[in-house]
């Protein structure tokens, strides 16, 4: 076991948490899993959670349909919905909080005021910037030009959901408002995007949680998504893989193949296109199959810029990364090739000191016997 | 009867050249017969390789549409893996493979897939070889079928077929050809054929010769990489999907080889490299062999001249040595003495 030394009390964290200690150290453990994070990095989590400040989060809500926050609601993993509001401190959530109008904007600039540079800011929503912006407006405020003034001094920018990473729904064609994701409307390339629709609530809490912990945001991928969690294809770690693999296919919805769990790949699966880790982390907390390929609907990539939204839910998807096994039978088996002149080369150089080195022997045998007579 | 060495060799020749003038002069039969032709209504399937993504869902379908058996080749008896077609696989998709085997459809460091199974020619030299009829072509859709029930096990059709499809089992007491005969029992209740039944992107695609022959144009006038529709299943199913046009090359596979397949393959890359004989001509073997052998025999003819030749041998053998039999018998009455 790791060394918990450092842990407060198991009393202390039950009454912060209102967990038992037993629970807080599952939960921590979870999180070092959902990250891929060594054994020993359990304790550093549940040391940075109870010891470290709790960081402020500000959380706007653009162009969405609060999916997201729902969704992180809706995590039933023991006592998430505390913990997710005792690990953070979040100073502005128009679903959250209880307070509203004039009151609730003031809390916002008190909480950028007090924690500058230090806070996260976490996006919600497509951002509207047609006609200068005017289709989404808050306390009077332009989406745009409220993320900006709260972009200016985050130490971090979040973006949760589809919309709020490149645009999402909204974004569809004909995009009649010009929405676009925050790292677009911003102008910045260094937006966190944790793309879903909605997301898995756990891959923003272990984002949050990394940065709280090591004090830096995880490894990103080239579309800003953290590779922990969008570093593979749905197809690789897929529980109907193997049905691929050995070609059985779902021809039509409730047909035998559908109802046997087969791949889903002719219905429009675009598991072998998109980056997630749906098959692994699973959705709601309710065990296995608990994610849109378990329950036999075709993944429709929504964590994947140009597919979800904008490729047809049940089109083909292109298959990525898909090389064929070495295992795959050959139209032309591979044949040696002759010798190359460097192998006769040296095969001639090899018979050629034997032969001397023999010659040698058998003279110095021949002196040794005449010597000998 | 004797005959010096002269003269039967003149009579040898005579009868020679009586026989090929009986060939060239013959009835009908001897004449030289063209290429059969696909009949009206022949069926087919054309595999796209540019569509295909290696799923082997067609292998799968029609193990299972044939009652077919695993043909495990990796070891563990978990997955059917034939190397090859074979007595217990009657389709089988191969790959191409080059170098890092990077982008689909492409010679160099690229992959490309390909689906071996009978072609269904419209000469079959199966159909020519086989002595008991076993192998047929059906005179309406045109498959070739095969009755294990009239096969005396020769062989012959495995060693005739230019594609290397027809298998002999020999890991069996009561071995039996296997091929693919197009799913005919599928066919005769109203169904297609299971490869096709099952192809998730439409690359092996069921439709009448007519309708494929149709459908290869179509392709082979699409503009690469613009997006087109392709039909799934049969020609006409309604169910296509949407997608860039591969670049083809130029030679349609089964188009022309040896008078034409009923399965043809349009591919990404060139057919030699998918280790099928290239540069067949266009006249059958069956049409070939069997004009040779019809003129030989037609009318009985053949043996006829080769009597006639004999007779004729044997009639200038004895005038010639009428002359001697007084002196041979003196001579062999003198040994006696």
């Amino acid at each position: 076991m790791y060394d918990d030394s450092s842990l407060p009390p198991a009393d202390e964290v039950q009454t912060r948490f209102g967990i038992d200690r037993r629970d807080f150290l599952t939960f921590c453990a979870g999180i070092a899993a959902t990250l891929g994070l060594p054994r020993a990095a359990e304790a550093q989590i549940a040391s940075a959670i109870v010891s470290k400040e709790r960081p402020s989060v500000i959380w706007l809500h653009h162009q969405e349909c609060t999916g997201c926050t729902e969704s992180l609601l809706r995590s039933e993993h023991p006592t998430l919905d505390k913990l997710i509001l005792d690990i953070i401190s979040l100073d502005y959530h128009e679903t959250l909080f209880a307070a509203a109008g004039h009151q609730v904007e003031a809390a916002r600039l008190a909480a950028m005021e007090k924690n500058k540079g230090k806070y996260l800011l976490v996006v919600e929503g497509a951002i509207p910037t047609k006609d200068g912006g005017i289709y989404c407006k808050i306390a009077g405020q332009t989406s745009l030009d409220l993320t900006r003034e709260c972009a200016a001094n985050a130490a971090a920018v979040l973006a949760i959901g589809s919309c709020a990473s490149w645009g999402g729904m909204p974004s569809t064609p004909p995009n009649p408002t010009g929405s676009t994701g925050v790292g677009e409307a911003l102008g910045r390339s260094d937006v966190v995007s944790i793309p879903g629709c909605p997301p898995n609530p756990y891959n923003f809490l272990a984002t949050v949680v990394h940065f709280l912990t090591f004090g830096k945001l995880p490894d990103l991928d080239a579309k800003n998504r953290p590779l922990f969690a969008y570093g593979r294809l749905i197809h690789e770690n897929c529980e109907r893989r193997a049905h691929f693999d050995a070609g059985r296919f779902a021809l039509e919805f409730g047909d035998e193949g559908h109802r046997k769990g087969y791949c889903l790949y002719k219905l429009g699966c675009k598991g072998p296109e998109t980056h997630a880790n749906c098959p692994i982390v699973l959705f709601g907390d309710v065990g296995m199959q608990s994610w849109p390929v378990g329950t036999g609907h075709p993944c429709i990539g929504c964590t994947e810029q140009g597919i979800g939204f904008a490729k047809p839910i049940y089109a083909l998807a292109d298959l990525k990364n898909q090389r064929p096994p070495v295992t795959y039978a050959r139209a032309v088996e591979e044949q040696g090739g002759g010798a190359t002149a460097a192998s006769a080369g040296l095969v001639g150089a090899l018979v050629g000191a034997a032969v001397g080195a023999g010659a040698m022997l058998t003279k110095k045998i021949r002196h040794d016997e005449d010597g000998q007579e | 009867m004797t005959i010096d060495r002269r003269n039967f060799l003149r009579a040898g020749l005579a009868g020679t050249a009586a026989a090929a003038a009986c060939a060239t002069l013959g009835a009908p039969p001897a004449e030289a017969r063209e290429n059969k032709t696909v009949p009206e209504q022949a069926v087919g399937l054309l595999y796209d390789s540019t569509l295909c993504i290696g799923c082997k869902a067609c292998q799968s379908a029609c193990k299972t549409a044939n009652n077919l058996p695993l043909e495990d080749n990796i070891g563990g008896g978990l997955w059917d893996t034939p190397l090859d077609l074979s007595g217990k696989s009657y389709t089988v998709i191969k790959l191409y493979a080059d170098g890092k085997m990077e982008h689909k459809d492409q010679v160099k460091d690229g992959f490309a897939f390909i689906k071996r199974q009978c072609l269904h020619c419209a000469d079959p030299s199966c159909v020519s070889a086989c002595p008991v009829q076993a192998m047929r072509k059906d005179p309406k859709l045109g498959i070739v079928t095969y009755n294990a029930d009239a096969c005396i096990g020769c062989r012959y059709c495995v060693a005739a077929c230019p594609y290397g499809v027809p298998q002999f089992q020999y890991d069996t007491p009561t071995p039996r050809i296997a091929k693919c005969q197009l799913c005919h029992h599928l066919l005769a209740k109203g169904g297609i054929p299971a490869c096709a039944g099952h192809c998730p992107t439409g690359a092996t695609l069921f439709g009448t010769y007519e309708q494929l022959s149709a459908e290869i144009e179509r392709r082979k006038a699409m503009t690469p990489g613009e997006i087109n529709q392709f039909p799934r299943r049969t020609v006409d199913a309604g169910d296509p999907q949407e997608r860039p046009a591969g670049q083809y090359t130029e030679q349609v596979y089964g188009a022309k080889e040896l008078g034409g397949t009923q399965v043809r393959y349009l591919a990404g890359v060139p057919f030699d490299k998918f280790g099928l004989p290239t540069g067949l001509p266009e006249r059958s073997y069956a049409s070939r062999s069997e004009t040779l052998q019809h003129s030989l025999y037609g009318h009985l003819a053949a043996p006829a001249v080769v009597l006639a030749g004999l007779v004729t041998a044997a009639w200038n053998g004895s005038k010639s040595h009428a002359g001697d039999e007084h002196d041979e018998d003196q001579h062999d009455g003198g040994r006696h003495d």
